[in-house]
């Protein structure tokens, strides 16, 4: 058995350490996330869900416990391995896509893989080519985001975050801003590189329909695990 | 295989290009700072150049003379004498010239040596006399010390027996023509009659009135000087040398050694205080271009907040974020400098048409040295890279959770 791709022992984030308005907003976390696993975070509002999903995709540190990531406990590195570690082992999608605008869909698919060797080559064209066939968007590979719908901006997100082969995928609402149908179109993108790739997906959603569809679901209110459960 | 930018160049560029009208407006900046530098260099140092090479059009770089005699006490402390008068300066020889003057060909540095002997005498033709100065050379030596063919006007600079060579207006006040006889008496009651074989325009009136050259021999015999010489004048190969090598000469053989620098300390010190004026003027073109690149930086960190936020989530790290920033400001620099320098060729040459001597030649040259764009474009690369340095600090500080946030 590997070990598990997310690793969480009694983590604790506290903000505004030192000033008159300290609080803290994860009270001692636990939460494993084995290879292949395919997971959904939900929770109302303010309980702390991206503060997590922060924490695990190396955005922030932890005030306390123990974060391991791909086995590497995250405590002994330095900014520079975080940094890292956080380009090669995790791809993020967030809400609003967060393409760059000032290139094309390609370029996107293709920045973290130039950020990571430094250049594009052939080869890393070709990859990217290949991503954005299987979401579909071959046709749109020189397009801007700026020219896209907000699904196929997603599209492309989604197949940017996969450019590394990444261990862990870490989605923030996904479909928080798209209609249904495309909500379910998106879903099943991820649910399929899933299966294809075996990473571990763990997903915000506030959409319990695609929850359910989901292999677990972790419930986080008030900053605490209230349950961890399989779906049926 | 095409060849593709690595990551922190290729996302400057992009940078650069999405934000077109800020790019634009830094690179004005930029160009109009260095084309200002640039052409007040060039212009001045042209200017500089050519007031300095018309001051040593007519006169040596460092000039070897006899010790200037004085009076000395005769008697001791205890005895009478407290006034010491002042001694006139008699016209004596340089002791042992011909010694002097393989020592100072010898000197490194030293170009030419051309020993001169000069005196007062009156040139007189007819009822006309006027007062000049008897300068006794050897043409081809003295030729190396100012360069007499250069100004002839009439004739050629040579002399030999008693052909002499006078200035345009001497001839001009005496009604000389090329081949006419003029008459030189000394203050001793010599006097030679000379057969003009050239005449000059040196550029100064009164050079032209006053110096009449003859042969060494022949001044050295009117002037009562049997093979001395005056003077020494010396050609240097760096002008600015001139002082130190005098020094070195003054040492070496105890004479009164001046060099132009010390004859013309005014016009040097004039020279300077132009230098020290356009190095201020310099200094406060940078500062601005400085400050406008660093502002329109800062405002462009603001902007691509959270591009630099997905870019570090993405793995990029703070070095290659401060890279970008970099980048950016070292491209506006050098392209600012190439379109700078053409910039100012062009006011150079719109300049140097518009502004001309009296004889309507150009006052300076439509030329550009290489080295001065080379100098544009190292300084105003290094200015960008500077004054983007604090821009850059910003955005590679920046807490990419904040960044994408905003």
């Amino acid at each position: 058995m590997n070990a598990p791709v997310i690793d969480l022992t009694g983590i604790t984030k506290t903000y505004g350490i030192g000033t008159p308005v300290e609080t803290e907003v994860l009270h001692g976390i636990d939460l494993r996330l084995a290879e292949g696993e395919f997971a959904a975070l939900i929770g109302p509002s303010g309980s702390g869900k991206s503060t997590l999903l922060n924490l695990i995709g190396l955005l922030e540190r932890p005030t306390s416990g123990r974060l391991s990531i791909g086995g590497r406990d995250t405590a002994t590195l330095n900014e520079a391995e975080i940094t890292q570690l956080r380009g090669r082992s995790i791809g993020f999608v967030f809400q609003f896509h967060h393409l760059l605008p000032a290139f094309s869909a390609m370029e996107n698919v293709m920045m973290p893989t130039i950020i990571a060797r430094g250049a594009a080559d052939d080869e890393v064209e070709a990859t990217a080519l290949q991503l954005l066939d299987a979401v579909g968007l071959k046709a749109h590979a020189h397009k801007k985001p700026g020219e896209l719908s907000g699904g196929q901006q997603q599209r492309v997100a989604i197949a940017r975050a996969l450019a590394l082969k990444p261990r862990l995928i870490l989605a923030d609402e996904p479909t928080g801003n798209l209609d249904t149908h495309t909500a379910d179109d998106i879903f099943a993108l991820l649910r399929e590189f899933n299966r294809q790739t075996n990473c571990a997906c763990l997903i915000v959603t506030h959409d319990p329909r695609l929850a359910a569809r989901c292999d677990r679901i972790v419930r986080l209110v008030d900053g605490q695990i209230a349950d961890d459960l399989p779906t049926a | 295989m095409k060849f593709r930018l690595p990551f922190a160049p290729l996302v400057a560029l992009r940078f650069l290009r999405e934000g077109r009208m800020q790019t634009l407006l830094i690179l004005a900046g930029t160009t109009g700072g260095v084309a200002v530098i640039v052409f007040l260099t060039q212009l001045i140092t042209q200017l500089q150049a050519q007031i300095v090479d018309r001051v040593l059009g007519s006169q040596a770089h460092v000039v070897i003379r006899p010790l200037e005699e004085a009076n000395r006490r005769a008697i001791d402390d205890e005895g009478f004498a407290t006034v010491i008068e002042p001694r006139a300066q008699r016209l004596r020889s340089v002791d042992q010239w011909e010694n002097v003057a393989r020592l100072a060909a010898g000197m490194e540095g030293v170009t030419a040596v051309s020993p001169v002997v000069t005196g007062p005498a009156f040139a007189v033709r007819g009822q006309a006399n006027k007062s000049v100065a008897l300068m006794g050379v050897d043409a081809e030596r003295y030729r190396r010390i100012v360069r007499m063919e250069e100004y002839m006007v009439a004739g050629r600079f040579a002399v030999d027996g008693t052909r002499a060579v006078i200035g345009t207006e001497l001839a001009k006040d005496l009604g000389i023509r090329l081949e006419d006889k003029l008459r030189v008496a000394l203050p001793n009651g010599r006097d030679e009659l000379l057969q003009v074989g050239g005449i000059f325009d040196i550029g100064n009136k009164d050079l032209n009135r006053r110096w009449v050259f003859v042969t060494l021999p022949l001044a050295q015999s009117l002037l009562d000087l049997p093979g001395g010489v005056s003077n020494l004048d010396l050609t240097v190969a760096d002008i600015f040398d001139a002082q130190p090598i005098a020094d070195r000469l003054k040492g070496a053989t105890g004479l009164t050694v001046d060099s132009w620098m010390q004859t013309n300390a005014q016009l040097l010190a004039a020279l300077r205080n132009q230098t020290v004026s356009n190095n201020l003027i310099r200094s406060f073109v940078i500062i601005i271009v400085a400050l406008g690149i660093a502002s329109v930086l800062v405002v462009s960190v603001v902007q691509k907040q959270k591009e630099i936020g997905i870019l570090r989530a993405m793995g990029a790290s703070r070095s290659l974020i401060l890279q970008i920033f970099l980048i950016q400001g070292a491209l506006v620099g050098a392209v600012g400098s190439v379109i700078g320098s053409l910039l100012a060729f062009g006011l150079l040459n719109a300049f140097s048409a518009i502004y001309r001597n009296a004889d309507g030649t150009p006052l300076f040259a439509a030329e550009l040295e290489p080295r001065f764009i080379l100098m544009a474009a190292l300084v105003a690369t290094g200015v960008g890279l500077a004054s983007a340095l604090i821009p850059a600090r910003r955005a590679a500080r920046m807490d990419p959770v904040q960044a994408i946030r905003s």
